[in-house]
C-alpha cells in the first residue's frame, strides 16, 4: 500500500470497536439499549441519557448530507486533491458525521443538502479505513 | 434568572483597557511580550501598578499562572478558563463574581497572541487519538474556514442567506476601520471586491475571513467602589452569560443557528435588565462575515434567518443605525487567533468617549459579544457608563 500522507486515527479503547469494523469496511455504531438512541463519536457513557448499556451494532450506511463545503485551500499534506468536499452526514439511524463526499463532482453547484448518499470506505494503512460517502 | 445575578449588576467595573504597543506582523515579539506590554497599558489606563493586581485571568492551559509569572506577578486568584476567542469575555463574568465574593480585589484579564508569528506560542496540537484526530481531521478539515463554511452552507440552505449579504458585513466593518487609524486594513471595499476575492473554503471567500495578527490586550477590574477613586470613567458590568455546547463542529448541535450564544445572550439581557433598543453600540466577534450575522439572530436582535436582511444597505456601518464593530473588527482591525478581548477594549474606549472619528454618539450601553471554538462556545457582556 503506498504512503497514506493524511492523517490516520489512532484508536482509543471506546473507539476501537468503530475503527475495526471500518477496517472490514462495516460502519458501525454504538447503540444505547437505556434511551434507544445511537451514538457518534463513540463514548464511555451514552451523551443523550449518561447509560452505560451501549451495544455496538452494524447500521447501514445511508444518510443524507446535511451541510458541506467545498475547499479550495487544504490542509497541508492532505491526500485528496483540492478542490474537495467536507460534508456532515446525517445517518439514517441519526447520529451526524464529518466525511468526505466522493464521486461528486467538486462544484457547489452539484452537490445539494439533502442528497442520499452511501458510506465507501478506503483503506488509508493496514489498520485503517476511512469512512467516506458516495451518491446512493 | 436567580436574584443574586441581578444583585451583581454594576457592583463590579472595568477600570482599565489596553492592547499591546503595536500589532500586525511582528517577529520580534513573544506572545507573551504582547501580553506584557498590553497589561502595562491596560493598569497605566487604570491608574493602578502591576502589585495592585491580585488575580489574573488568561485564557489557555497554564496560562493564567505563566502569564502571572512572566510579569512578575503572584496573584491570589488564577483563572485560565479556556472557550476560545470568548474565553476574556468569560472571565469578565467570573471576575465579577470573584470580586464581588471578596476572594480578589484587582483582577488583569490579559491576551497576548503571536498568531501570524508563532513566537512563543502556548501548544494547541491534540494526539493522533484526540477526537479531532480520529473523527475530523482525516477528512482534510483546514482550520476554522472549513468548518465555520459548514455552517455558513447550512444558513444559506435554510434561510437563502446570500454571498452577497455576508459580504455587505466586510464592507460595513471596513467603513468603521477606515475611521480608526490604528486599524491595518483601510483601503476603500466593496461587495463586488469581496465576492471577487478567491474562495478558500466554499461559500466562504479571503474577505469574508479574518486577519491573522501579531496583538494583545488587557482589561483590569475592580469594584464598583474602589473604581470611583480611580481616574478614569468606570465602565459597569451590567449584565453577563456564557455557554458551551460542543468543541467539534461535526458535534454543532444546529448548523444554522448559534445556540451557545442564545444562552449567553439570555442570560446576560437579563441580569443587565435592558432591552435590545438600548444597545448603543455592538462589538460582535467576527472571525467570519457570517458570525455576526448569527450573533444578532441568536442575541434576539433579529429572528433566526433574519441577520442577512438586518445587516444589509450599511445598517452596521457609521451612519446606520446599529453601529457594530467600530474598531473594525476581527476582518479590518487586527485578529489575533482569539479576537474577543478587543471587543472589551473597544467597548471601554466608545463608553468612555475616547474614539475620535469613529465615536458613536452619546454611547452609554455597549454590547460586547464573544464566539468560540467553532461556534462552540459564546460569551457576552452588556456594560455601560451608569447603573440603571
Amino acid at each position: 500500500m503506498p504512503e497514506y500522507s493524511g492523517p490516520i486515527p489512532v484508536p482509543t479503547p471506546e473507539t476501537r470497536p468503530f475503527w475495526d469494523a471500518a477496517r472490514r469496511h462495516e460502519l458501525s455504531l454504538q447503540h444505547c439499549r437505556t434511551c434507544g438512541r445511537y451514538v457518534y463519536y463513540p463514548r464511555a457513557a451514552c451523551p443523550h441519557c449518561f447509560g452505560v448499556d451501549l451495544a455496538w451494532e452494524r447500521v447501514s450506511g445511508r444518510g443524507t448530507v446535511h451541510t458541506f463545503t467545498v475547499v479550495q485551500r487544504g490542509q497541508k499534506g492532505f491526500p485528496l486533491p483540492t478542490p474537495y468536499v467536507i460534508a456532515i452526514v446525517e445517518l439514517a439511524e441519526g447520529p451526524r458525521l464529518m466525511t468526505n463526499l466522493v464521486g461528486v463532482e467538486p462544484d457547489p453547484a452539484k452537490i445539494k443538502i439533502g442528497m442520499p448518499v452511501e458510506v465507501v470506505f478506503e483503506d488509508v494503512s493496514a489498520e485503517v479505513a476511512l469512512p467516506r460517502f458516495r451518491p446512493a | 434568572m436567580s436574584r443574586d445575578l441581578r444583585r451583581m449588576r454594576g457592583r463590579v467595573a472595568i477600570v482599565g483597557a489596553g492592547e499591546s504597543d503595536e500589532h500586525g506582523k511582528l517577529p520580534g515579539k513573544s506572545a507573551f511580550a504582547l501580553h506584557a506590554e498590553a497589561a502595562r497599558n491596560a493598569l497605566a489606563d487604570a491608574g493602578l501598578k502591576k502589585d495592585d493586581v491580585d488575580a489574573v485571568f488568561s485564557a489557555g492551559l497554564w496560562m493564567g499562572s505563566e502569564t502571572a509569572e512572566y510579569m512578575g506577578i503572584r496573584p491570589r486568584y488564577v483563572d485560565g478558563t479556556q472557550i476560545g476567542g470568548c474565553s476574556f469575555i468569560a472571565h469578565v463574568q467570573h471576575a465579577m463574581a470573584a470580586i464581588d465574593a471578596g476572594i480578589c480585589d484587582v483582577a488583569l484579564i490579559t491576551h497576548g497572541e503571536s498568531g501570524a508569528s508563532r513566537v512563543a506560542m502556548p501548544g494547541t496540537r491534540f494526539g493522533a487519538d484526540s477526537w479531532r484526530l480520529q473523527f475530523e481531521a482525516p477528512f482534510g478539515l483546514a482550520g476554522p474556514p472549513t468548518g465555520y463554511a459548514l455552517a455558513a452552507t447550512r444558513h444559506m440552505h435554510e434561510f437563502g442567506t446570500t454571498s452577497e449579504q455576508l459580504a455587505e458585513v466586510a464592507v460595513s466593518t471596513r467603513k468603521w476601520a477606515m475611521r480608526n487609524p490604528r486599524a491595518l486594513m483601510r483601503d476603500p471595499l466593496t461587495v463586488a471586491d469581496v465576492l471577487a476575492s478567491r474562495v478558500i473554503s466554499w461559500p466562504f471567500h479571503l474577505l469574508d475571513c479574518c486577519l491573522v495578527t501579531d496583538a494583545g490586550g488587557a482589561v483590569v477590574l475592580t469594584s464598583a467602589e474602589r473604581a470611583k477613586e480611580l481616574p478614569k470613567k468606570p465602565v459597569y458590568v451590567l449584565g453577563t452569560g456564557e455557554a458551551s455546547t460542543h468543541v467539534m463542529v461535526s458535534q454543532m448541535p444546529d448548523f444554522a443557528r448559534w445556540d451557545a450564544a442564545r444562552m449567553a445572550g439570555e442570560r446576560a439581557f437579563a441580569m443587565a435588565g435592558i432591552r435590545h433598543e438600548d444597545i448603543d453600540v455592538a462589538e460582535l466577534y467576527d472571525a467570519f462575515t457570517l458570525v455576526p450575522i448569527m450573533a444578532l439572530e441568536a442575541l434576539g436582535f433579529c429572528k433566526p434567518g433574519e441577520g442577512g436582511a438586518f445587516v444589509a444597505n450599511g445598517r452596521t456601518a457609521p451612519g446606520g443605525d446599529f453601529p457594530m464593530n467600530t474598531n473594525g473588527g476581527g476582518l479590518s482591525y487586527t485578529h489575533s487567533g482569539m479576537y474577543g478581548m478587543f471587543t472589551l477594549v473597544e467597548a471601554v474606549r466608545q463608553l468612555r468617549g475616547e474614539c475620535g472619528e469613529r465615536q458613536v454618539a452619546d454611547c452609554k450601553i455597549a454590547l460586547c459579544h464573544g464566539l468560540g471554538g467553532m461556534f462552540s462556545a459564546a460569551a457576552t457582556l452588556v456594560a455601560g457608563t451608569e447603573v440603571p
